[in-house]
């Protein structure tokens, strides 16, 4: 079996950053995901489990931060760019 | 001993009003528990844990809108997450009680929040809190405690799972921590809940019987039979007013002789339009950039000020924003900007003349302002204007923003420039400024005209709207209407409907006002009709 690794980042444009209902729709979406995910505040870390809404929230990243995803599994591609899409389109929400 | 009445000051935070017996709630202590071995105790975490998610997933079916379920939502993954308690069952493993291992565990990360820098994550903590104490009473095997909902809850918060339990009807929430943006004001005002923040409890007796107007920011505790009949009286004719007013709320105002009457928003920023619907009203005529300063020690940078207004005009769609740029000073000041210790803070450096003197900072706004107006249907509005000279100055500045940015290749657009009549002199000599449109400002141009304090009890009577003040704001609207230029009233004096036919008879069209007074302003509007 192939092991995939991918890395992807996008900016954070929430208006209020990364709190509790952004982040309960990110970590269920990268639960969805058998790879390992992590989220950084920065390219080099340090690096959370981003299937962590305790964790995520935690990291209280605000407005502007630049997000980093990396992932390692089989379908680490796919998550990347679903977990980058989410926060491209503003978590599907107004608020 | 007499029973004597008590009143306590808050801040409103959902209007009504309510009356009932005072109900204190404690902090959730689930008191004393006999501990068992560390299997034992990892079991019975998990059995509470358990039982308080199957508790909030009820809460959250029976909820039945979005905004509760959103917050149940929260609550409930984070209790799936088993990095809410690795730490506990560490402990549990080396012997520590499950309760004390959990608070301990749920304490750590509660402070981690409440030291946020900003308010949203650090209203967070309150969420946590919630969660740890429904954890803590199921593993002390404590019943949830079923709150009456004609009561006047009175606690130092309230978390939003503990709200969504009241079977509300009647009863009000007074709050001695809490903002009107948390969670639990935000769910009470779409209840219609009526709530205070702010409001000191300490030494009020549980039990007593109490009055609560969420409007007012007043908690009457024991009331004299007088004041308690004047409370009854006005109740009355509140839910009166609020039955007949309902059925105008979705209607465009219009008088009973058919004259169209623009009816606008005043907000204070974003989160005041969560609960409002666009198409009750015909747009937002002010609001106030001071919530950017909110609660925080820096000012905002241009993409977070830009980001904001964009957020505000997202919600209005085509109609009309009318952003009033930073209004510091007076009564508002903010720590770095506006001057400490002035003798006479009204009659100080405020408003515009404030900006004008920290163009660093007012640059940034008007700049973010000018890339907002490509969003939508911005209007930029200045405060305190005294003199043709000062609107002039702002406008060279709004020039060179454009100029900045256009030599940067950053999407741009002009936006209207208008002001606030707030000044007698600029109500007087109102010809002579080069203004896109105005906008009166009742508060301070009644107080700055009778030369009387509006926070002075005693001098309520000259607060009242006089033949001058009316003259000037006649003046005012002369103007407009020769000209073409648009005229609002922004002020408090919009917002009632008993100067709603004085406002009207002096030529107005457009009433800018708190979204709660908006159907019984237009309820005023259908009643009045031109003289002759």
């Amino acid at each position: 079996m192939m092991n995939g690794h991918s890395r992807g980042s996008v900016l954070l444009r929430h208006e209020v950053g990364l709190h509790a209902r952004p982040s309960v729709k990110l970590t269920k979406l990268a639960k969805s995901f058998q790879s390992r995910i992590d989220l950084g505040l920065s390219a080099e870390g340090p690096w959370i489990d981003a299937k962590s809404i305790v964790k995520v929230m935690a990291a209280k990243a605000p407005k502007d931060t630049e997000l980093h995803f990396r992932a390692e599994g089989d379908d680490a591609a796919d998550a990347v760019a679903a977990l980058v899409g989410l926060v491209e389109r503003d978590f599907d929400d107004g608020d | 001993m007499m029973a004597t009445e008590e009143s306590r000051q808050g801040r409103a935070a959902s209007p009504g009003m309510a009356a009932g017996p005072l109900l204190r709630l404690d902090d959730g202590d689930a008191g004393v528990r006999a501990a068992g071995t560390p299997v034992m105790e990892t079991a019975a975490l998990r059995r509470a844990m358990a039982e308080a998610a199957d508790e909030l997933a009820g809460l959250a079916d029976a909820a039945g809108d979005d905004e509760a379920a959103a917050v149940l939502a929260v609550q409930i993954a984070l209790l799936e997450d088993e990095a809410l308690t690795e730490a506990a069952f560490v402990a549990i493993a080396g012997g520590t009680p499950a309760d004390v291992a959990f608070r301990a565990a749920l304490d750590a990360q509660v402070a981690d929040y409440a030291a946020a820098e900003d308010a949203y994550f650090r209203a967070r903590a309150a969420d946590l809190e919630d969660l740890r104490d429904r954890v803590l009473r199921r593993l002390a095997g404590v019943a949830e405690r079923a709150l009456p909902g004609d009561a006047i809850l009175a606690a130092a918060d309230l978390p939003p799972s503990r709200f969504l339990a009241v079977p509300w009807a009647g009863g009000g929430l007074a709050l001695e921590r809490g903002s009107a943006t948390s969670h639990v004001a935000i769910l009470a005002r779409a209840r219609g809940v009526p709530m205070l923040v702010g409001v000191a409890l300490r030494g009020l007796e549980d039990g007593a019987p109490a009055l609560l107007d969420g409007a007012a920011g007043t908690l009457v505790v024991r009331p004299d039979p007088a004041t308690a009949a004047a409370f009854a009286e006005r109740r009355a004719a509140w839910e009166e007013r609020r039955a007949v007013e309902a059925a105008y709320l979705a209607k465009p105002a219009v008088t009973a002789d058919g004259t169209r009457v623009r009816v606008m928003l005043n907000i204070a920023g974003p989160d005041d339009l969560a609960p409002l619907d666009p198409a009750h009203v015909d747009g937002i005529g002010l609001v106030r950039s001071e919530f950017l300063f909110q609660g925080r020690d820096r000012l905002p940078g241009e993409e977070e000020q830009l980001a904001a207004y964009r957020r505000i005009l997202d919600w209005a769609g085509d109609r009309p924003v009318t952003i009033r740029t930073l209004d510091a000073g007076g009564d508002k000041p903010i720590p770095g900007l506006t001057r400490a210790g002035e003798g006479n803070p009204f009659l100080g450096v405020r408003g515009l003349r404030l900006s004008l003197r920290h163009p660093e900072v007012f640059r940034v706004q008007l700049r973010a302002l000018a890339r907002a107006a490509v969003a939508g249907n911005l209007k930029v509005m200045v405060p305190m204007v005294s003199v043709p000279d000062e609107l002039r100055r702002c406008r060279d500045l709004l020039d060179e923003a454009l100029a900045g940015l256009e030599g940067e290749g950053v999407p741009a657009a002009r936006p209207p420039l208008g002001m606030m009549v707030e000044v007698p002199a600029a109500a007087l000599s109102v010809a002579d400024f080069d203004a896109d449109f105005l906008s009166i400002g009742s508060n301070d141009l009644i107080q700055y005209t009778m030369a009387a304090s509006r926070d002075e009890p005693e001098l309520a009577e000259l607060a009242e709207p006089s033949p001058a003040v009316m003259e000037l704001i006649a003046r005012v609207a002369v103007h407009g209407a020769a000209t073409g230029r648009e005229v609002s009233l922004c002020g408090d004096l919009a917002g009632e409907p008993r100067h709603v036919p004085a406002l009207l008879g002096a030529g107005l069209r457009t009433l800018s006002m708190a979204p709660t007074s908006v159907a019984a302003v237009k309820a005023a509007v259908a009643r009045w009709r031109a003289a002759g």
